[in-house]
């Protein structure tokens, strides 16, 4: 029992990590109907950002904030200057300047650091503060992701800017026809999205240690998540990342072993493509005429 | 002096051009249509005043500036309202937010409570639906919401694409019937394009009618009504 509720608490902690990049996926597809696929190597990026900074001597949470504000206009930079300009390309253009993205980041990242495995530190103590069953990590993990949760929401429900990307996200046409500088808001979503990646790297990288590569498993489960959730809704998306990092974590602790875990998260993808293309709260989409 | 001077507007989709060489004007405070049948290009035109269409040759001058290649966002904060054709509502936000969004552009917070006041006294119906999800509304109180939402703005040109389209007959006239009101109280002139040509005429003070992309009669509405081939085509008596 002690054991199974072990997995389950680390489960939330990976999930809240899945959680966050899922957010970041639905930032951007909501806007624009782009899957990101480089958005797990921009949160690597940062981390290495992190990493670099830590290193130099700057206070982790100097470090942790410089970094997500650093990843903000990182994000905001690549849609101006490449997404935009592809914006209205087919879909496959698109699929191609994002792997492309994906593979240039991983080897400047590989190129700059080297792809010796690093060891990232957490912010959070190593003694358990929160009973047996979770490690400080994992519960400081979990209480970020809310955090984090929880300043979007009332960024997006009770701001001007937050209305005005929502609208954008909707209806781009009638957006600009009251005004709204849609290109703005579509990049102010890269940055944002950006930043959120940043955190989740961050949190991350002290459990499966920091290299160029560390990103691409997460990204797979991340795309679960915000699949399973309904990959216009942000809501959906962190229930989806919750779900798949506990699911995760059983199969791989009593099922199929931690060797297949990742083949559980492409699983989960294929099985709601098929079964359910809408996710658990994904909208379909009933127009009055 | 008219507040749109229009001067031989060519343009389209792509590399065909659907408007030829139109022009038209809308004196400031004044209402005109254009009317035309189906496809003969008046969205279009509508299209062409707001950067939303290719624009190959011709004026646009809004008070004596050129709005001919300025981005959407530019021409619609110079004072430019525009109810698009099937109504653009923000399905997913609220009546109220949607209505917030019209006033995104404006810092005079005053001025937008008053604002908010006077459209929900123009259509107590949106007052009432205020907190609802504006997917649910009907057709005709999301015509309603997409007028307001654009007098949120403080237009001084108001484009009305077809605003009667869908809806029931009663609903139609008190939609028109406010929007008279509309440009009475506030001194906002009217550029609304129709199908609707009686209705269209009444409301109008100047009319003109488009075929094929092209204007082909134009002059006071009350001209237009009498006139035997307006009647016909148009008016079906």
């Amino acid at each position: 029992m002690e054991a199974f509720l072990h997995q389950v608490f680390s489960g939330l902690a990976n999930g809240a990590i899945y959680a966050s990049l899922a957010l970041a996926l639905v930032m951007i597809y909501q806007s624009t109907h782009h899957i990101n696929f480089a958005q797990g190597e921009m949160a690597m990026f940062s981390t290495y950002l992190a990493w670099a900074m830590i290193n130099a001597g700057v206070p982790y949470w100097a470090a942790f904030f410089l970094t997500v504000i650093a990843s903000f206009f990182i994000g905001l930079t690549i849609e101006r200057v490449i997404v935009r300009r592809v914006a209205d390309a087919p879909v496959l253009t698109l699929v191609v300047v994002f792997i492309a993205l994906l593979v240039i980041l991983n080897s400047v990242t590989g190129w700059i650091f080297t792809y010796t495995i690093k060891v990232f530190p957490s912010p959070f103590p190593e003694q358990p503060l929160f009973g047996p069953y979770i490690s400080s990590h994992e519960a400081g993990v979990v209480g970020i992701t809310l955090v984090v949760l929880l300043l979007l929401f009332l960024f997006f429900r009770f701001t001007s800017l937050g209305l005005a990307m929502r609208a954008t996200a909707e209806n781009a046409v009638s957006s600009r026809l009251a005004g709204i500088r849609v290109g703005w808001m579509l990049a102010l979503g890269w940055g944002l999205a950006a930043a959120i990646g940043a955190i989740a790297g961050m949190m991350v990288a002290p459990i499966v240690y920091l290299d160029p590569n560390m990103m691409s498993g997460i990204l797979l489960y991340g795309i679960a998540a915000a699949l399973m959730g309904g990959i216009d809704n942000p809501f959906g998306a962190v229930v989806g990342g919750l779900i798949v990092g506990v699911v995760e974590n059983l199969m791989g602790a009593y099922v199929v072993g931690t060797e297949l875990k990742l083949t559980v998260a492409l699983m989960v993808i294929i099985g709601v493509l098929i079964f359910k293309p809408t996710g658990l709260f994904g909208r379909s989409f009933v127009t009055r005429v | 002096m008219p507040i749109l001077d229009v001067k031989g507007l060519t343009g389209g989709y792509g590399t065909t051009d659907v408007l030829n060489a139109v022009s038209f004007a809308v004196e400031d405070g004044g209402i005109t249509t254009i009317l035309g049948a189906n496809g003969a290009g008046k969205t279009s035109v509508l299209r062409a005043l707001c950067g939303m269409l290719r624009v190959s040759a011709g004026d646009i001058a809004f008070s004596g500036q050129q709005l001919k290649g300025k981005p959407t966002e530019t021409i619609v904060r110079m004072g430019i309202g525009h109810v698009p054709d099937g109504r653009g509502t923000f399905l997913n936000l609220t009546t109220e937010e949607n209505l917030r969004v019209g006033a995104m552009t404006r810092r005079d917070k005053a001025g937008v409570a008053e604002d908010f006041e006077r459209v929900y006294g123009y259509f107590p119906r949106l007052k009432e639906r205020r907190n609802q999800q504006a997917g649910t509304l009907s057709g005709g109180e999301q015509q309603m919401l997409a007028i307001s939402r654009a007098l949120m703005l403080r237009p001084r040109l108001l484009l009305l694409d077809e605003p009667s389209f869908g809806l029931a007959p009663l609903v139609v006239q008190d939609i028109f019937r406010i929007m008279r009101t509309i440009n009475e109280e506030q001194k906002v002139a009217i550029l609304l394009v129709e199908q609707n040509a009686s209705l269209a005429l009444e409301l109008a003070d100047t009319a003109y009618l488009l075929e094929t992309g092209s204007v082909v009669m134009s002059g006071p509405a009350s001209e237009l009504r009498e006139a035997e081939s307006v009647r016909r085509s148009y008016l079906g008596y």
